[in-house]
């Protein structure tokens, strides 16, 4: 006989919750969107990118690897635990080269989304580091900018657990580490434009790049021009 | 004797490229050498390179905050190119052009309205404080309005054709990407009959101020060039968005024509100064001497061989009359050319709003990739050309830009250094009429430094003169502008 289910709150908001689901995955089911950029669909969770953050039964906890407990007192949106995370995002910006005006990715961008929906609103107190990384083309088909990569570790998440190749991998460490492919450019992998980890949802950002496309989904149609990031989960819980 | 000495004239702009005259006398006294300085766009070609093909269109809007839908539309030619399109499919070409008639529309009327209408209405002599588009709107609210509500009608048929009134993505190698809904059109078409009017009643007062100033032309010079421009192929009608190229001389006679303009370099070279980064271009056979030639609206109308929409042709006819058939020197008439081209949109659009290819949905179009594309649009300020190579990784290797100040560029350091001789030369001091016509002369080319600042009334100009030590002997700056 399995455990029974159970609630739980989100800001005072009861959630239901099953046995062995996290607080993010519970929070989704119930339309209470728990910002997030490195946790995706169908892959394995990570807690890698911490701006899941949320305080539960007071203790900061990743909510996408926290598993869910009955009558835990969990708190999200609060303005503390949002300045936390628009400081992990600021950083992101600060620590890759975001040119968001001339990137193709504008528009459909995690990252950009969650700048706007955490009210990131210009340049911020951190130092620009600005690297400046050659754009590897080599494929043909795919293009990596790393310059953009925010290390959420999607791709390496989706080569690895979906399309059981390995394309991509961290090298370095500490602040060094970074997103590399397991050849010495892309063309010298056996990355496909069919792969899971290549396909348009997986890198957050604009730095896995599938060429020809461009900018060819015009302005007014990207998925971030209809609402903020989140919305769409926030719209489950009004129907 | 004397050591030379060096005058320095920098015209402080707030946005992109700002230009600078440096005026070399010797040590007599006399003017040696003028020169006109402007930080120009060798970065920018540098920048581009190592970048992915599909990003280029959207990226060359950033070289200019006033006229990016002409870069956009001039690198997404040259994409076409290299995507192997020759031809679009109909409502990609015609959903780019109705761009870049909003575009050269709005660009001309705030041209205009910011530079022309404080002078008509208060004349050269007015005081700084009301040589501005404020003091215009205060004396004349319906051209104020007017002028707003044509800036904005340019604005938005960008906005519906680019997603933004500025740094929009609508072009895209191969076609664009959206067409134009008939709710959308028929907000315009609702519009299209007042901004007809008002076009009319624009040219009305710039050809009178035109004519009635004729004897301020030798003041603020005729300068008899050569002229170039892109023309329809089969006609030589005047076409902003598609053409041969075509160059005349002063009197009219043609130096080529129906030049196919992937073979630009084989009329135009490059002239490269030690002393600036932008090139100097010249036409080939008539060498760096005589070769100079001007781009622009006036330029466009003296290549043109007539204009495919009436009112606009009428009006040609009307400014061609003037100069019996020959090219039109003067500068003053590059306001009445401008506000022929506003007219000539207005039709133009008109028609697009009517053709049904406007909502077609075959938006793209694609083909074998090729190593290198050019593309060259008439833009609001003149030619404009484009050219990249692009390698087998789809990253560009090489950028040539010719922009249309750097067309102009030989002819505006030449009317430097006239106004320099006649005003400069023997002078210890500088006066105000020495800034006055120097920044005279600069702006009757429209260089984008100054289009960066349409109200260049309010543009600081600041003279220096050191002596051969380097140290400061006279300085003068003046708030306000002349002409
Ligand atoms: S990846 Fe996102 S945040 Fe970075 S430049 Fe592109 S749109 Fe902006
Ligand atoms: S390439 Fe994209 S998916 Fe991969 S780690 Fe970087 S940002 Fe994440
Ligand atoms: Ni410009």
């Amino acid at each position: 006989m399995s455990d029974p289910d159970f609630t739980f709150t989100i800001d005072g908001t009861t959630i239901p919750a099953k046995p062995g689901q996290t607080i993010m995955e519970a929070a989704d089911a119930a339309g209470v969107y728990i910002p997030r950029l490195c946790d995706h669909e169908g892959l394995r969770h990570q807690g890698g990118c911490r701006v899941c953050t949320v305080k539960a039964g007071g203790r900061s906890v990743a909510a996408c690897t926290q598993p869910a407990a009955p009558k835990l007192v969990v708190e999200n949106e609060t303005d503390h635990i949002n300045k936390l995370r628009r400081d992990l995002v600021e950083m992101l910006f600060h620590e890759g080269n975001h040119l968001c005006p001339i990137c193709e990715a504008s528009g459909n961008c995690e990252l950009q989304a969650m700048a706007y929906r955490l009210d990131m609103t210009g340049p911020t107190k951190f130092p620009y580091l600005e690297p400046c990384r050659a754009v590897d083309a080599s494929h043909p088909d795919i293009a990596l900018d790393t310059n953009r990569c925010i290390s959420c570790s999607r791709c390496i998440r989706a080569s690895q657990d979906v399309d059981h190749k390995g394309v991509f991998g961290y090298v370095g460490r500490g602040i060094h580490r970074r997103v590399a492919v397991n050849g010495s450019d892309l063309a010298h992998t056996d990355a496909d434009i069919t792969d899971h980890a290549i396909s348009a949802d997986v890198c957050p950002v604009g730095c896995i790049i599938r060429k020809g496309v461009g900018f060819a989904t015009p302005i007014g149609e990207r998925e971030f021009d209809h609402g903020l990031i989140g919305s769409d989960i926030e719209g489950k819980r009004r129907e | 004797m004397a050591e030379p000495r060096l005058i320095e004239i920098s015209p402080v702009t707030r946005v992109e490229g700002h230009g600078k005259v440096t005026i070399h006398l010797n040590a007599d006294n006399q003017v040696d050498e003028a020169r006109l300085h402007i930080v120009e766009f060798r970065g920018f070609e540098r920048f581009i390179r190592g970048r992915l093909l599909w990003e280029v269109p959207v990226i060359v809007q950033r070289l200019c905050g006033i006229c990016p839908v002409s870069h956009h539309l001039a690198a997404a030619k040259a994409m076409d190119v290299i995507c192997g399109v020759d031809a679009l499919p109909p409502t990609a070409e015609k959903m780019r052009r109705l761009m870049h008639y909003g575009q050269v529309m709005q660009s001309h009327v705030l041209h205009f309205f910011h530079l022309a209408a404080p002078d008509l209405l208060f004349g050269f002599g007015a005081p700084a404080e009301k040589r501005n588009i404020f003091e215009v709107i205060k004396e004349n609210p319906e051209l104020g309005r007017r002028a707003i509500a044509m800036r904005k009608f340019g604005q938005d048929i960008i906005e519906a054709t680019a997603g933004k009134k500025i740094h929009g993505t609508g072009a895209i190698p191969g076609g664009i990407n959206r067409n134009l809904p008939i709710e959308t059109r028929d907000r315009f078409l609702a519009v299209i009959d007042d901004m007809q009017v008002w076009a009319q009643d624009a040219l009305a007062l710039a050809r009178g101020y035109t004519l009635e100033h004729d004897h301020l032309v030798a003041e603020f010079g005729s300068f008899p060039s050569n002229y170039m421009s892109i023309v329809r192929e089969a006609d030589g009608a005047l076409d902003l968005y598609h053409g041969t190229m075509r160059a005349l001389n002063s009197d009219g006679g043609t130096i080529f024509d129906k030049l196919d303009y992937t073979r630009y370099h084989e009329k135009l070279v490059e002239d490269v100064r030690s002393w600036s980064y932008m090139k100097f271009p010249f036409i080939k056979e008539l060498g760096p001497e005589a070769g100079w030639y001007r781009v622009g609206p006036l330029a466009r109308m003296n290549t043109a061989s007539f204009i495919d929409t009436p009112l606009a042709n009428a009006a040609l006819d009307d400014l061609k009359a003037v100069t019996a058939g020959a090219p039109n020197n003067s500068t003053l008439a590059n306001h009445w050319a401008r506000m022929i081209e506003v007219l000539h949109c207005v039709e133009k659009i008109r028609d697009l709003l009517h053709d049904p290819d406007l909502q077609g949905t075959d938006l793209r179009a694609t083909g074998v990739r090729r190593e290198e594309g050019i593309g060259v649009i008439e833009a609001p300020r003149g030619n404009l050309i484009h050219h990249y190579k692009v390698d087998e990784n789809d990253m560009v290797t090489y950028c040539n830009l010719i922009v249309s100040t750097t067309h102009n560029n030989e002819g505006m350091n030449r009317a430097v250094k006239d106004v320099a001789v006649k005003h400069l030369s023997g002078q210890e001091r500088i006066t105000e009429g020495m800034l006055n016509h120097i920044e005279v002369a600069i702006r009757a080319y429209d260089p984008c430094l100054s289009c960066a600042t349409h109200a260049l009334g309010q543009m600081p100009l600041q003279v220096e003169i050191f002596d051969a030590a380097g140290t400061l002997i006279d300085s003068r700056q003046q708030t306000s502008g002349q002409g």
